[in-house]
């Protein structure tokens, strides 16, 4: 009894250290139609695995417990059933029966890019993204925007600062909200993977090839990721920021980004032919 | 002397003394040892890696190495423990066992026994002296994925010959254990009156013979990219690095069940053995094991959800492995089954083997949910996956090989180990592991990708969580190594028949088992 309150007050105060950390254990919020069934399709399998759980161990417990040789337990010699054999292994069909219904509808819905309202081409480099706006005619590279003193090496280490530290970039990806974005990702180099889990999106940018998805935030906000596939020494260090906005906010965001551009196209038309051939 | 050498001489008449006699040696007890002490070796320097591993990652920003290192040690440590510790495991104890298992003299073929084992060093040597080479050892994590393992230096040639090497030791080992099994059965074992491990070890040697050539294939292919100006991964001349992935995983899903299905043998001994009771469903575990083999030559592109297959690939590959659940299933229900109305004790293998139930079966069910392509998507190259392959191949194939060996150590040395300390070895391992490994979980569902040296400041309580449980895991093997040590250096004689509830021919020859043993076939009713 002793032993139990000790467990349990061991388990109280550290709840509050839990809460502080604000760490999830779970996928994190979904945010899009498609994140959400996944969220709700892992929800299920966790459930429906937990009661094989109980189930299943509470009979090999429930053994190990009863038929104890200390406990004077005499073995039986019972073995072979086939009523029983053919009963466990039909009901696992059953149950994954269950779980492959809905889960074919959201693989269906995933692959389904078709029809987007813009289109984002996605390149992958050794370590940064390159972002093309087929429709706006946007195009930006996103960096990992952390210093790299706050990140450190074994000589020096860092001190970090920064709230978001690695998952932070230079120029995020600006979206509308609520409109079907499709992505073309490629690569340059490797192949890397554009990942972040509240859209419900990963996907390996392969050199040579360009792979579709989609995503529709449900609402403004920013979601952050990170490369998924190792992709060299800087794998850690290229992160994906989303910033998805209301249909005019991002309306001026590409308004601004196409003054810029055209800003930093200025010098250039300044070249001389005579510039350009002793280049 | 000449006398003495003379007497030395007449009581090993079959076998040089000394060191030599490891070199030349023929006898499967002796190359069952040296695979399981190579095996040994290599787990604790895929070990040290690890624990590299888990003190970079003990907090966020770069402390003890740099990322290009780190990257090496994420790639050696999956190497080195799946080819260097788990696999010659495994291999150790179909050298020691089958032969004493079914009846036989020696494996069919002794001479390339030994040099199935001695082609093991070498490679080893090659994997893990390529991080003294200039640039380091190979970084592009153990599934060499191009392009970016043609972006690395001599280490990577050095990687593709280790892995040539024990992939053709693993096809001689093979070979000579099929025959053996097939070939040399006492009379009146019939295949299915075979001891499971047997079995097991049967259709492992099987699967072995169909995947590694793959392997070896996809690894030329990448040298000849490498260096002769092939293009099979290149897509600029007309080549598919996603080719390389189906390769490489028609051989990688295979090879999961090379590291486990041996597995299931052992503890299909265990459990009758400490529960008194014959195993539940004989033939249904053969038949079980039978269809994850074959299952598994068809459920590689569960590893490629993300690549960008289309729909009817990525709903093939996730029915094909939900179905896997079903004969594994099968297998956790005839172990329980098997503990049943039996009359159980708690010897240090019974407890790996129970902890190997409970915990792959957790394995199991993180496999179920990533079996689900949406899910898998969302999870892919994440903690989650992580831990879902240490709960598999650590309290899966690890628990069982170290379950085994306290099984058949007395069998072995002639000595009993020292139970108490073999109990706090399983409790230390059980524990620490869950510690380490747990935690990760949670890691990959908020989406900590895997292979990263440097994460975001959310993600470090359950990262330094898993780092002392890490250590706490690493230290607590050396345990092993004394009570492994202890136990062949003396201690309370064992018995013919160490355990009351044991079963099989291994336990009718005296212990330690004598150098040759069923040079006449025996009796097998």
């Amino acid at each position: 009894m002793k032993k139990l309150r000790v467990i349990a007050g061991a388990i109280a105060a550290s709840l509050p250290a839990l809460a502080l950390a604000g760490y999830d254990v779970n996928i994190p919020a979904p945010k899009t139609p498609i994140s959400m069934q996944i969220y709700g399709l892992h929800m299920e399998i966790l459930w429906v695995c937990l009661a094989i759980f109980v189930v299943v161990f509470g009979v090999m417990f429930y053994s190990l417990f009863a038929h104890r040789k200390s406990k004077g337990a005499v073995a039986a010699n019972f073995h072979e059933n086939h009523l029983v054999e053919v009963i466990w292994t039909l009901i696992p069909f059953v149950i994954l029966a269950v779980i492959a219904f809905p889960a074919t509808r959201t693989v269906l819905a995933m692959k389904d890019a078709s029809n987007p309202d813009m289109t984002i081409k996605v390149t992958a480099y050794q370590w940064k993204w390159q972002y093309d706006y087929l429709n706006d005619g946007v195009k930006l590279y996103a960096t990992l925007s952390t210093p790299r003193d706050q990140i450190g090496s074994p000589e020096e280490h860092g001190k970090i600062t920064n709230e978001h530290y690695l998952l932070e970039t230079d120029n995020n990806v600006v979206v509308p909200v609520g409109k079907k974005i499709r992505l073309l990702i490629t690569a340059n180099d490797v192949i890397h993977g554009w990942y972040v889990p509240q859209l419900g999106v990963n996907q390996y940018g392969i050199p040579g090839f360009i792979k579709d998805t989609w995503f529709q935030a449900n609402e403004a906000g920013i979601y952050r990721g990170q490369c998924s596939q190792i992709c060299g020494k800087e794998h850690g260090y290229m992160p994906i920021v989303v910033e998805a906005k209301s249909p005019e906010d991002y309306a001026a965001w590409v308004k601004e980004q196409k003054a810029k551009q055209a800003e930093a196209a200025q010098p250039a038309d300044k070249v001389s032919m005579a510039d350009t051939t002793a280049r | 002397m000449e006398a003495a050498h003379a007497h030395a001489h007449d009581d090993h008449h079959h076998a040089p003394a000394g060191i030599g006699r490891y070199f030349t040696t023929t006898n499967h007890k002796d190359i069952g040892s040296m695979y399981m002490w190579f095996s040994l070796i290599m787990f604790f320097v895929g070990g040290f890696m690890a624990l590299v591993i888990r003190a970079e990652l003990f907090q966020p920003g770069i402390q003890i190495v740099n990322p290009d290192v780190f990257n090496q040690l994420t790639t050696i440590h999956a190497l080195v423990m799946i080819f260097g510790a788990v696999m010659p495991a495994f291999v150790g104890y179909a050298n020691w066992q089958i032969p004493l298992m079914v009846g036989a003299s020696d494996m069919a073929f002794a001479r390339m026994n030994n040099w199935s084992f001695w082609l093991m060093p070498p490679a080893a040597a090659l994997l893990v002296g390529s991080f003294l080479v200039p640039g380091g050892a190979a970084g592009s994590g153990w599934t060499l994925y191009p392009p970016l393992s043609i972006q690395g230096g001599i280490s990577v040639d050095m990687t593709i010959l280790a892995v040539h090497i024990m992939g053709a030791s693993s096809i001689m080992g093979s070979i000579n254990i099929i025959t053996t099994i097939l070939n040399m059965r006492a009379p009146g074992m019939t295949l299915m009156r075979m001891p499971m491990f047997v079995w097991t070890w049967l259709i492992t040697a099987y699967l072995l013979i169909a995947v590694m050539p793959v392997l070896a294939g996809a690894v030329t292919m990448l040298l000849t990219d490498r260096h002769f100006g092939t293009h099979f991964f290149n897509a600029a001349g007309g080549g598919d690095p996603t080719m390389f992935m189906h390769i490489f995983w028609f051989f990688g899903h295979p090879e999961v069940y090379i590291m486990i299905l041996p597995a299931f043998g052992i503890i299909s001994h265990i459990i009758p053995t400490f529960a008194r009771k014959p195993l539940f469903g004989y033939a249904s575990m053969v038949y079980a094991t039978a269809s994850i083999a074959l299952l598994s030559f068809i459920v590689w592109g569960h590893h490629m959800f993300t690549v960008g297959m289309p729909a009817a690939g990525n709903l093939f590959f996730m029915y094909a492995t939900m179905l896997i659940a079903v004969p594994t299933g099968v297998k956790v229900f005839n172990w329980i089954a098997t503990l049943w109305k039996g009359s159980i004790t708690f010897e240090t293998p019974m407890l790996f083997a129970i902890g190997f139930v409970s915990l792959f079966t957790i394995g199991g069910f993180s496999g179920l949910v990533l079996a689900v392509t949406p899910v898998d998507i969302t999870l892919h190259n994440t903690y989650y996956v992580v831990a879902h392959f240490h709960y598999v191949l650590f309290s899966g194939a690890i628990f069982s090989i170290m379950g085994g060996a306290y099984y058949w150590l007395p069998k072995w040395t002639g000595h009993m180990y020292d139970e108490t300390l073999g109990k706090v070895h399983f409790w230390l391992t059980a524990i620490s592991f869950n510690i380490t490994f747990f935690p990760q979980h949670f890691l990959g569902l908020a989406g900590m990708p895997r292979r990263i040296p440097d994460y975001a400041p959310q993600f470090t309580e359950f990262n330094q969580i898993s780092s002392i449980g890490a250590f706490l895991l690493g230290f607590s093997q050396l345990l092993f190594l004394y009570v492994v040590i202890k136990c062949i250096r003396g201690g309370v004689k064992a018995e013919a028949k160490a355990w009351e509830g044991a079963e099989g021919l291994e336990w009718t020859v005296p212990s330690p088992a004598p150098y040759h043993t069923f040079e006449t076939p025996p009796a097998f009713h």
